[in-house]
């Protein structure tokens, strides 16, 4: 028998399971974790200081950047803080639009959560299932923004433009194996506005998630993996900063959405889930019902947006531009224009904490503004960051495996851990 | 619970702690004296009429430059961010560092555990240092990283770039070789200016 027995192990950088840039160093006893310290950092991009140097509009595309696995609920949270300091009214399609896109970006996160942590702890069909889904959804930012990940679609004082009538469209000619029956028959649920679409993956997600279940909630393997894993309580997941489905997991019902509403959530009908032993398996059922409950949101809010057209962007022309038209026959607009994307716009002295219930927990910006046109701070408040933080108290006492069950669980994306 | 409420409540409970409170855009800010901010921290968590149970943010902020120089007053404060689940309201702390060349905070990391890698955060980006916290290694910036990057005398570009080095077969630090530029210029307009 060898006398030492304590390791030192490295995970990461390159790890699969890491999520991204993560090194961990390990101290174990066997294979049991003594203490964990994560090394993070490796992605740093500073994006804090850069904001300080952008306009504010400059800043935008740089929240996409965080958590690039849900970009609009960091613009969301952004453009909020923009707008409290700037006291300024969002029209209310707006609200809705933006409502629609949180929920159907909480899906997509939920989507490639689900996908991630199966596939980290062994159930690799998970991914191929979530993709299948996850396409569809690409393809509604997509429509609506140009850009499939990095969307820049919310602007402060509403969104970038109105929802559009067509669907993209697949393409017989590029389509290399696929017969032009299977192309048609692929673009069948394409044939009408961008909410006809919606509405058809909102009839067909509640399945979806069913057959998501049927492969893992009564799974042997996934509960050994995940039950009794990584347990929080209560009064500790409050005393760490968990937020989000990592709290309600602990049994805490707290969701801004509910507590503190912003936008329209306050007319909308949805429950909130929460778990009760705080361990990896009922943050998965509460992440689980939480993409059901989005589904009904995004229900509710295509249903009022097809009978309530508006305006969808402020015509404050000293915070978002005038139309192409009138720009182009009005002085005035043109000088707001110019001034606009030249200068950018100035906000008020002040500041201000704007947080939204972002599908990793609370994602809030700290905004401090001296009247200039570019911020004088800009701190983001990143679920992650505190999630990670708890990996060492959480780790303690578990194996090396279970170590990448709590990577899955608390949804690490290392995009807004260091920023 | 209502602002003038929270407000009133955290005139009494804190009494001479308050160095000062205000309340703007639907939001409470209050100011802590760095001597009192462990007291003063303690109460905010444990008073029934208070209860921040949670630390949601907390960061360095460095006041050198505001509003284009005309800021008075000590330059590094940390701002913390409280969360009261159970009476659903947020207060925002601020704590100015009483030395402007060696800045000084007690840590609160025995009151919110989460503080723990904020003021890591806020140490490596601002140099803040904080009293008491038993861990202060630098978190974001590459290991060996000189300097405090988010203070606004460090420059936007940094001071070195990395690069391969084919004959020494490894990756080297040098001074950066790009200049900063600034594309549009940083404004601070008198009040009301253009109506």
């Amino acid at each position: 028998m060898a006398d030492i027995r304590n390791y030192t192990l490295n995970f990461g950088p390159q790890h699969p399971a890491a999520h991204g840039v993560l090194r961990m160093v390990l101290e174990l006893d066997g294979e049991v974790v003594q203490r964990a310290d994560p090394h993070i950092g490796l992605l740093h991009r500073g994006t804090e200081k850069l904001a300080e140097y952008k306009t504010f509009l400059q800043a935008v595309p740089y929240m996409d950047r965080l958590d690039y696995v849900s970009m609009m609920s960091n613009e969301h949270a952004y453009v909020m803080a923009i707008e409290k300091l700037l006291g300024l009214e969002v029209p209310i399609r707006a609200q809705y639009i933006r409502v629609l896109f949180d929920e159907i970006t909480r899906v997509l996160n939920h989507l490639l959560w689900l996908g991630a942590h199966g596939l980290d702890i062994g159930a690799m069909t998970m991914f191929l299932y979530t993709f299948r889904e996850r396409e569809d959804l690409m393809d509604c930012y997509e429509a609506v923004s140009g850009a499939r990940l990095h969307a820049a679609y919310y602007r402060p004082g509403g969104v970038y433009r109105d929802l559009p009538d067509t669907m993209p469209q697949y393409e017989a000619a590029k389509m290399k194996v696929h017969s032009a029956q299977a192309v048609a028959d692929m673009n069948s649920n394409r044939q009408g506005s961008m909410l006809d679409f919606i509405e058809d993956f909102v009839r067909r997600f509640p399945a979806c998630v069913d057959e998501y279940e049927t492969l893992l909630t009564d799974n042997r393997i996934w509960k050994q993996r995940t039950v009794g894993i990584g347990v929080v309580t209560p009064e500790r997941a409050l005393a760490l900063g968990l937020t989000g489905p990592m709290l309600r997991g602990s049994g805490v019902a707290w969701d801004l959405r509910k507590k503190q509403p912003y936008e329209v959530y306050d007319r909308l009908d949805f429950d909130i889930p929460v778990g009760v032993e705080g361990d990896c398996y009922d943050r998965y059922l509460v992440r689980m019902e939480e993409m059901r409950q989005s589904n009904r949101i995004i229900q509710q809010c295509v249903d009022w947006l097809r009978k309530n057209p508006g305006p969808v962007i402020t015509d404050n022309h000293k915070v978002a531009p005038p139309s192409r038209v009138e720009m182009k026959q009005n002085m005035e607009e043109l000088i707001h224009h110019f001034k606009l994307f030249t200068e950018g716009m100035h906000v008020p002295e002040g500041e201000c904490y704007a947080a939204v219930e972002h599908p990793k927990g609370e994602f809030g910006i700290y905004l401090v503004s001296d009247g200039a046109n570019k911020p004088y701070r800009l701190k983001i408040r990143a679920p992650g960051f505190t999630h990670m933080a708890a990996m060492d108290e959480l780790a303690r006492g578990h194996m090396i495996a279970d170590v990448v069950a709590l990577m899955g669980t608390f949804d690490i994306v290392f995009g807004e851990i260091d920023r | 619970m209502k602002l003038d409420i929270l407000k009133q409540n955290l005139e009494t409970v804190l009494g001479d702690k308050l160095a000062g409170i205000s309340q703007r855009l639907n939001e409470i800010t209050i100011e802590i004296r760095p001597a009192q901010w462990l007291e003063a921290a303690q109460t905010l968590r444990d008073h029934p009429d208070l209860r921040f149970e949670q630390l949601t943010d907390l960061c360095g902020m460095d006041y050198s430059a505001y509003g284009d120089g005309r800021w008075q007053g000590a330059r590094f404060c940390v701002v913390t961010h409280l969360l009261s689940v159970s009476n659903n309201c947020r207060v925002r702390v601020k704590v100015f560092a009483a030395d402007d060349d060696f800045p000084q905070v007690d840590s609160a990391i025995d009151i919110w555990p989460a503080a723990n890698w904020f003021e890591r955060e806020a140490f490596d980006l601002y140099g803040i240092i904080f009293t008491g916290h038993p861990d202060l290694r630098r978190l974001l910036t590459d290991y060996g990283f000189i300097g405090y990057p988010f203070r606004k005398d460090f420059p936007l570009s940094g001071n070195v770039e990395m690069r391969y080095d084919p004959e020494q077969r490894r990756v080297i630090y040098q001074p950066v070789s790009i200049e900063p530029r600034e594309l549009t210029p940083r404004i601070v307009r008198e009040e009301n200016y253009g109506g």
